[in-house]
């Protein structure tokens, strides 16, 4: 066999291991019912997001001076064109929910990528080379976490600045150190194992034993991690919209939209009650597949 | 025992120091002039200025005035408000009782549910009591606390009118704030409906902030509780003849609750953050509104002493957890 042919075998050889390890994976996962089902929410909230303007009954942002208050169309004095009805200066609630929507999905995407990658790196070096950058990190990291997480997200936003940008740093920042805890324990795990050890032996840079060897070992308890910041990230987002330090009004983001309706809500509850329903379906669909996953990929739990 | 307690606090001094640079550097990483930002909106003379800066010590080297900082925190000195002109610690003090009540009674809440919902999810394990229970729970955990409390108001304070929406206490009453707090000042005052109306204002806000802890509470004791069911240990007990109740309530529910007992510590963290917003929807009147007020008055060395006063707190109650945890897990000490 040329050596070209050996190439190719293995090539097919590795996809197929892939394609088995998937196959395992979604087995495990689909036995979960729950997080099938967040999934399919997750999935279906994404694609709401994506296709926002064409979903969209109205421009979110468009005043119907008519329309004041109009409550959804199964009340009395409701209009079908409304369907979950309008705000205080008659704006369409269920647009301003779908645009939201994209906001929410893009905070935690930008959340977790921050976090995760800052979070995965620090980990690394200090779980890697130990001795006093390790000693450094984590005292660092104990530092962040000696503060109640939305405490200083709220603090790092009043000396950045309040907007949507800063909230997604300070958020970021918060939630790193669980991600720098969870890389550096299984960097520690893994570190001494014979396969890491042969790497080394045959000549592998400290870089590509980190990143290449060890890190892809490490996966499993930082993908579970990832989804619950993911959650986490929407939730903090909201509650600094909530309290007027997130993204700032007209913005239709979903805690931002809660802030502005909180004056009404004796008088008109649909104002209230929809956006913060749409924050509940979408963490609690996030939080499904989160322990779907953590059911899946934990060898620990599989067994039992 | 003693080794370990202190190991334990040696590991906390490095990391009360960091949070010391971090509140210390807080105001001076505010963008634009730290005594312009102290004096407010109104702005100030030129010679007046100078002595600020003089007075803070904003002109001296960074080292010099960050020791002098440290200085001041040993002598119990927080800084001064610039809107109401109290020192810092004597406002936290003042507010810290309503939140200390707040949270105590939201953790007993979370608790006394959570452990025997946990409790019965994991000996009925895959029933449908077992997936109400779990599927309630992570409802509660990833829930917007400040949208429940709008929730909840709407509900108890407007269509069933139940409760009151703001406050600790009907204004009706006036009495000395002996313990500061109101549920046994009510009681010592002798007024007649004082008590009651203390706990009707309490009750929301408890629950409230209850939700995610108890969510957590529950999760954690079932898991626990799986565990420790299918040690060997139970199964003998199971074959000596021991009754089911016998079984769980003795020899099971003890193991298991040593991670509860845990998770229940690392809860203050999650009070604290949950207070800031509870607080703030039902105006009571605590430290986690005082926080969110300050930040949005710039009265910044409030926002200083209170982010290091909570650091503290929550430091604090981790290191009496840690121990405890040692106290009732041994192999734990001598790691």
């Amino acid at each position: 066999m040329s050596s070209l042919d050996a190439s190719a075998a293995a090539k097919t050889e590795s996809r197929n291991a892939n394609r088995a390890m998937l196959a395992e994976f979604w087995f495990y996962f689909s036995q979960n019912r729950g997080a099938v089902i967040g999934l399919f929410v997750f999935l279906t909230l994404v694609l709401i997001a994506l296709f926002a303007p064409l979903v969209a009954p109205h421009d979110p942002n468009f005043q119907y001076r008519d329309n004041f208050l109009t409550p959804p169309f199964w009340q009395e004095g409701g209009n079908i064109s409304f369907l979950l009805g309008t705000d205080a200066v008659g704006r369409d609630i269920l647009s301003r929910l779908i645009f939201g929507a994209r906001f929410s999905l893009f905070i935690g995407v930008v959340v977790v990528t921050i976090a995760l990658s800052g979070g995965v790196v620090l980990g690394l070096i200090a779980g890697y080379f130990r001795g006093w950058v390790d000693t450094t990190i984590m005292r660092v990291m104990d530092v962040i976490l000696a503060f109640p997480s939305l405490l200083l997200a709220l603090v790092l936003v009043a000396v950045l600045g309040p907007g949507l940008v800063n909230a997604m740093i300070a958020i970021a920042v918060v939630l790193q150190p669980h991600f720098v805890r969870l890389t550096r324990a299984a960097v520690l795990s893994e570190r001494n194992r014979d396969y890491v050890v042969a790497a080394r032996l045959a000549g592998a840079g400290n870089l590509r034993l980190m990143f290449k060897t060890i890190l892809p070992n490490c996966l499993a308890p930082l993908i579970v991690q990832a989804t619950l910041s993911f959650s986490n990230a929407i939730l903090d987002a909201a509650a600094l919209g909530f309290l007027g330090m997130g993204a700032q009004p007209p913005t239709p983001e979903w805690g931002t939209m809660l802030a502005e309706a909180r004056e009404f809500i004796l008088r008109a509850w649909w104002v209230v009650t929809f956006p913060g329903l749409a924050i509940l379906i979408t963490v609690l669909a996030i939080n499904l597949v989160g322990d779907g996953l953590r059911d899946a990929l934990d060898p620990k739990l599989k067994r039992s | 025992m003693f080794r370990f307690l202190f190991s334990r606090i040696g590991l906390l001094i490095p990391t009360f120091l960091g949070v010391t640079i971090i509140s210390f550097g807080f105001i001076r990483l505010l963008p634009g002039d730290p005594v312009l930002l102290l004096a407010g909106e109104r702005g100030i003379s030129d010679e007046r200025y100078a002595e600020l800066m003089d007075q803070f010590g904003f002109s001296r080297p960074i080292w010099e005035q960050y020791f002098d900082y440290l200085v001041g925190l040993l002598n119990g000195d927080l800084g001064t408000s610039i809107v109401t002109k109290k020192p810092v610690l004597t406002e936290f003090m003042t507010l810290f009782p309503a939140t200390v009540e707040l949270a105590l009674c939201a953790i007993v809440i979370a608790v006394a549910l959570g452990i025997p919902a946990g409790i019965i999810a994991a000996v009925r394990r895959g029933s449908f009591t077992d997936q109400t229970i779990m599927g309630t729970a992570l409802v509660g955990y990833s829930m917007p606390i400040f949208w429940w409390g709008l929730l909840l108001i709407i509900l108890f304070s407007g269509i069933l009118q139940w409760t009151p929406v703001s406050g600790r206490i009907s204004l009706l009453y006036f009495f000395p704030q002996t313990t500061g707090f109101m549920l046994i000042d009510s009681l010592l005052s002798g007024q007649p409906g004082a008590f009651k109306s203390a706990v009707s204002h309490l009750i929301l806000p408890s629950i409230v902030l209850a939700t995610i802890p108890l969510a957590v509470i529950a999760r954690q004791t079932r898991s626990a509780m799986l565990e420790v069911l299918g040690e060997d240990y139970v199964r003998t007990a199971r074959a000596k003849g021991l009754s089911s109740s016998r079984v769980i309530g003795l020899h099971a529910l003890r193991n298991a609750l040593i991670p509860v007992i845990t998770t229940i510590g690392l809860q203050v963290g999650v009070l604290l953050a949950g207070a800031i917003l509870t607080e703030t929807i039902f105006s009571w009147p605590g430290i986690g509104k005082w926080m969110v007020d300050s930040i949005a008055r710039r009265d910044y060395p409030v926002v200083q002493g209170g982010l290091l006063m909570i650091a503290a707190i929550v430091m604090i109650v981790n290191l009496i957890v840690d121990v405890l945890y040692g106290l009732v897990n041994p192999r734990i000490r001598h790691t």
